[in-house]
């Protein structure tokens, strides 16, 4: 069920990429991607969730929809060839490598509030997820109103067949990356997930690094 | 404390509520309702009305009361997304509703909550516990891809309601939907259970702050059945019992026992 995947094509060398950022724990970050762009998210030290969501750059109310892409895909976890389909039923994305072998697409994110909720009130004033992406979509025009059912990288959220749904500890290790090509231009935005009351950051939040690749001359 | 203890501690934590969440809250559930029962006082019916396949209905809600949805034919399936209307941005939340209930399955004595840590909707009756949380409505590229032609879809019914509420596709959330048997299998890959639907199914979902939804009756997009052979829903919009202190929806869990404080704090 873990078995690690990766794409056959060859795998982009650091030096060539055009950007290279480290997010630290618990942060922010984005960036627009144009189409044909790859962007690598590298789970440093292992067992990192990195929320993720994308909207399109020319028209940002077109954005990344979780149930969209998990019908198109007939399956329940995200991994190499997913296809991440937009709320207008078209491919924003593809995931072109993956040495982890499962992402999550239906937990959605943290926030202080549903923290309040799963783990008790003196956890409501702890950064979350909902506050970098409030903050980070601000610096695009968008706020609340735009944040949907996101992408959880290298988060291991099993789904069983009577309907269990647990945040389990996470299957990447650390260096493990996961590729996504943009098949438009995406705004890209990731949340470092400060989550410290379950197993998704292996209760100690920790850095990605993010690369951004042009597309290989033709 | 050490970073390694509060680690320590936090994992102990949840793998508690863990444990009650899967197992006692899990057998702690109310028994489905009887196809004949939970009949609707009289005097307490504000509005019913037939929705026909295909199309979608606005319905407000005062906090208390309830919208029954009936599948008359057992051949309907009804997505539902709504808006609290303190605040649009506080809406339907299909992610926190499974993590908070550690469940993917909604039932009667479950609830469906806002992305702000609040209760939107209690499920206090439920003949047929076979609801979607995951996969969501159908679309113009999914009715194409099933029938050969685009046809009247949720996507579409969503986003007409929302623009008749001055609301656009940006507010328009994952969405919930009933009378539709999705499980998975140990692959992940998501299968439809058609036997789990029978004629009068019908679910009761009691506001749990003033608010609108959207109801639209549109075939699943799992569902293998042309929707030529869709039938009817009946809405009824109707005054619910007051909840009681052990209201199994109120209660079943630690984590729910708090979304009902927050949302009664809201309120108080």
């Amino acid at each position: 069920m873990t078995e690690t995947v990766t794409s056959n094509r060859r795998l982009p060398d650091p030096a060539d990429a055009v950007y290279s950022h480290d997010v630290p724990a618990e942060r922010s970050w984005s960036r627009l991607l144009r189409a044909g762009q790859t962007l690598r998210i590298v789970d440093l030290e292992g067992q990192q969730a990195v929320d993720a969501l994308l909207y399109c750059a020319a028209n940002p109310e077109e954005r990344y929809s979780a149930q969209d892409t998990l019908r198109v895909q007939g399956s329940a976890y995200v991994g190499l060839g997913t296809r991440l389909v937009s709320n207008k039923g078209r491919t924003m994305a593809h995931v072109a490598a993956d040495t982890c072998g499962r992402h999550d697409t239906s937990a959605g994110c943290c926030s202080c509030e549903s923290n309040a909720v799963r783990f008790g009130e003196q956890t409501r004033y702890q950064h979350a997820c909902r506050e970098n992406f409030i903050l980070e979509l601000s610096r695009h025009g968008l706020g609340k109103r735009d944040i949907v059912a996101n992408l959880n990288f290298f988060m291991n959220v099993p789904i069983d067949p009577a309907g269990n749904f647990t945040v389990d500890d996470g299957i990447s290790a650390g260096g493990n990356h996961v590729d996504i090509t943009a098949e438009m231009d995406v705004i890209f935005v990731i949340s470092n997930c400060p989550q410290v009351n379950n197993p998704c950051n292996g209760f100690n939040p920790t850095p990605v690094r993010v690369l951004v690749w042009d597309p290989p001359a033709a | 404390m050490t970073r390694a203890e509060i680690a320590d501690a936090n994992r102990r934590r949840y793998e508690a509520l863990r444990a009650t969440g899967q197992g006692e809250a899990t057998k702690a559930l109310p028994p489905p309702t009887a196809l004949d029962g939970a009949p609707i006082a009289p005097g307490a019916v504000i509005r019913s009305e037939t929705l026909p396949p295909g199309w979608y209905e606005t319905v407000r809600l005062r906090r208390g009361e309830a919208l029954r949805i009936v599948d008359i034919s057992g051949r309907a399936s009804v997505s539902v997304i709504g808006w609290c209307l303190h605040d649009t941005s506080e809406r339907l939340n299909c992610a926190d509703t499974a993590k908070v209930q550690w469940s993917t399955n909604l039932a009667k004595g479950r609830v469906i909550l806002t992305d702000m840590g609040r209760v939107f909707l209690s499920l206090i009756e439920d003949t047929s516990g076979a609801h979607d949380l995951l996969v969501g409505g159908s679309t113009p590229a999914s009715t194409l891809a099933a029938y050969g032609e685009t046809a009247r879809n949720t996507h579409d019914n969503f986003l007409a309601g929302a623009a008749k509420l001055g609301l656009g596709l940006r507010d328009i959330p994952p969405c919930v939907t009933f009378f539709a048997p999705v499980s998975l299998d140990g692959d992940g890959r998501f299968l439809w259970n058609g036997g789990r639907k029978r004629p009068g199914d019908f679910v009761d979902l009691r506001a749990e702050s003033d608010l609108v939804l959207i109801a639209s009756n549109c075939p699943h997009p799992l569902d293998p059945a042309r929707p030529v052979s869709a039938g009817p829903v009946t809405l009824v919009r109707h005054r619910a019992p007051p909840a009681t202190p052990d209201d199994p929806c109120r209660t079943i869990s630690p984590e729910i026992t708090r979304a009902f404080a927050f949302t009664d704090r809201m309120h108080a």
